[in-house]
């Protein structure tokens, strides 16, 4: 590791989404004990949160219908996160009684994604989320929230920055400890990521801040860079750059966590997570299901034989 | 393989994008780049549009006299930051190798041809590991002293990190004006963009990148290798900034 550079944050988070958002979305559906096996691999690799599954009806989501055996079959590292996607009370219910102790919920910048995606306006899903943020805090469980399209819509397009920041306040006031700022698409670009992000730091703190950059445009890095370089230190990521983006057939969805952190070890950042770790658990999941592995450094480190 | 009418081709639909420059061919031995052994032919038969630069790599003299010979008005010499990566690559020290292009200045500023100088490994070399900034900082005012207007820092094996670029550029600012900087980022790890943005962040406003991020790495099969043209441009218009 380097000396830390100066002006990032020493220690970044990193949220694994893998098994949930990348799962999500790929075409095959993976059988539950091989979902089980790669949570587990990736506890062992020094990953603090690790976002298991979504308690959503699987008539919507059919790679998730097994949520109930996964959250009960797999292994819970102390120290470890497992947050669950619950997009309403009953999926909260069902996800406590499995065993769930950290929710989370999406919101999205945009009312047309709103309305396509989970067929209300924003204001009504916010009042949906509300009744799970009142039955968390009475159970003391806490939940983050997602707000999704923060960098631009495949419906509206362009999505301004203070609609980002009035969605995240609505959040975060609700109860959410902290709220993940999606480029749900992946066309933002350094630059509509510092305004969006100015916008949003004058109604919520910076560390209740994190970022969730797509690479569909190839621009994630260089995004998350930017979030980091304005003290933003949660990156939410996905082993193997699992899930590919269903508004562009072929392309690229989320960024590959091997690859967010080979960046931040090469910036000297502590994230405590063990890349060769990931790299293993991303080859299991890639050999599980056939495909190559979407993070350039697997790429090139399975081919060398070594890691750089 | 690619057939001489298919970079032909290439070069010509390049020409119409509104580059600049675009590096067209190497005069080089067809025994050691097979790939550019047609590069009389190329050079011969593309469409120079007036206000776009078509350099040429010549790696020695003979080279140098058969790229001018071809048309060539501009050439582009090679050196390394590793001993090791000199020696493996071109069969000779970097000293030795920039005695070599000393010939080729010579003859260069003889016939008022620029001359753009790479320096190669400089964020890590595939045989000797870490490089340290100095000596990427040596060689770079070595180059730029014998005449070269721009040097191009590569980042051959892609290994560099957005804290690495940083350090090494800024003790190559030091001995070369960030005017005559270039950055020449290898996307094998993913973290080419990134590694941009913050050589523009320093002051760099040159950029090299490869169409359809064509070139894979000799050193990892299977790896990407340069940085795809069409993702620096969609990063920079992002950014506000005119290419």
């Amino acid at each position: 590791q380097e000396p830390q550079a100066s002006g990032l944050p020493e220690y970044i988070k990193i949220v694994e989404v893998g098994p949930r958002d990348g799962l999500q979305n790929e075409k095959v559906i993976v059988p539950t004990d091989i979902k089980i096996e790669l949570i587990n691999q990736l506890s062992k690799t020094g990953l603090p949160a690790i976002e298991v599954t979504s308690f959503v009806s699987s008539k919507w989501v059919p790679q998730m219908a097994d949520h109930k055996e996964v959250m009960r079959g797999i292994e819970r590292h102390p120290g470890v996160q497992y947050p669950v996607l619950t997009p309403n009370l009953q999926g909260f219910h069902s996800a406590i009684a499995a065993g769930a102790t950290e929710v989370s919920v999406f919101g999205s910048a945009s009312e047309s994604f709103s309305k396509m995606n989970i067929n209300c306006s924003i204001e009504e899903s916010i009042e949906r989320f509300e009744e799970v943020t009142k039955s968390a805090r009475n159970m003391n469980i806490p939940v983050r929230g997602y707000v999704s399209c923060a960098l631009g819509c495949p419906y509206e397009g362009n999505v301004v920055p203070d609609k980002v920041a009035e969605v995240s306040k609505r959040l975060y006031s609700m109860g959410c400890y902290e709220i993940s700022l999606g480029d749900t698409i992946g066309v933002g670009t350094p630059g509509s990521m510092k305004k969006m992000l100015e916008a949003v730091m004058k109604e919520i703190p910076l560390s209740a801040l994190a970022v969730h950059c797509h690479d569909t445009y190839g621009q994630a890095l260089a995004n998350i860079l930017t979030a980091m370089q304005m003290g933003v230190a949660v990156v939410d990521s996905s082993v193997a750059g699992l899930g590919g983006c269903p508004y562009a057939k072929g392309a690229t969805g989320n960024v590959a966590t091997e690859d967010v952190i080979y960046m931040l070890n090469g910036l000297g950042i502590n994230t405590g997570v063990n890349l060769c770790a990931v790299m293993e658990a991303g080859n299991f999941i890639c050999t599980a299901l056939n495909k190559k592995t979407n993070s350039k450094v697997a790429q090139a480190s399975f081919s060398t034989g070594t890691i750089n | 393989v690619v057939p001489t009418a298919v970079k032909i081709n290439l070069i010509n639909m390049l020409s119409e994008t509104g580059l600049q420059v675009i590096e067209a061919t190497s005069f080089v031995s067809p025994k050691w780049v097979p790939q550019m052994a047609d590069h009389t032919e190329v050079m011969q038969g593309i469409n120079k549009f007036p206000g776009i630069s078509y350099p040429v790599l010549t790696p020695n003299l003979r080279g140098f006299q058969a790229a001018v010979a071809a048309g060539a008005k501009e050439v582009s010499i090679f050196g390394a930051a590793s001993e090791l990566f000199s020696q493996k690559n071109i069969n000779c020290s970097i000293e030795e190798s920039l005695e070599r292009f000393d010939e080729v200045m010579k003859a260069a500023r003889e016939a008022n041809i620029p001359v753009r100088g790479y320096v190669s490994c400089v964020l890590g070399c595939p045989y000797e590991g870490k490089i340290s900034a100095a000596k990427v900082a040596e060689v770079s005012k070595k180059m730029y002293s014998m005449g070269c207007y721009e040097i191009s820092l590569g980042d051959t094996i892609g290994v560099g990190t957005p804290g690495s670029t940083k350090e090494m550029l800024a003790a190559v600012m030091k001995e070369v004006p960030v005017g005559a900087l270039a950055v020449h980022c290898h996307d094998t790890y993913g973290q080419a963009l990134a590694n941009i943005l913050v050589a523009l962040q320093m002051g760099v406003s040159v950029v090299d990148a490869s169409v359809a991020g064509l070139g894979g790495c000799p050193y990892a099969q299977g790896a990407s290798g340069n940085v795809a043209t069409e993702d620096l441009v969609y990063m920079l218009n992002g950014l506000g900034i005119h290419t």
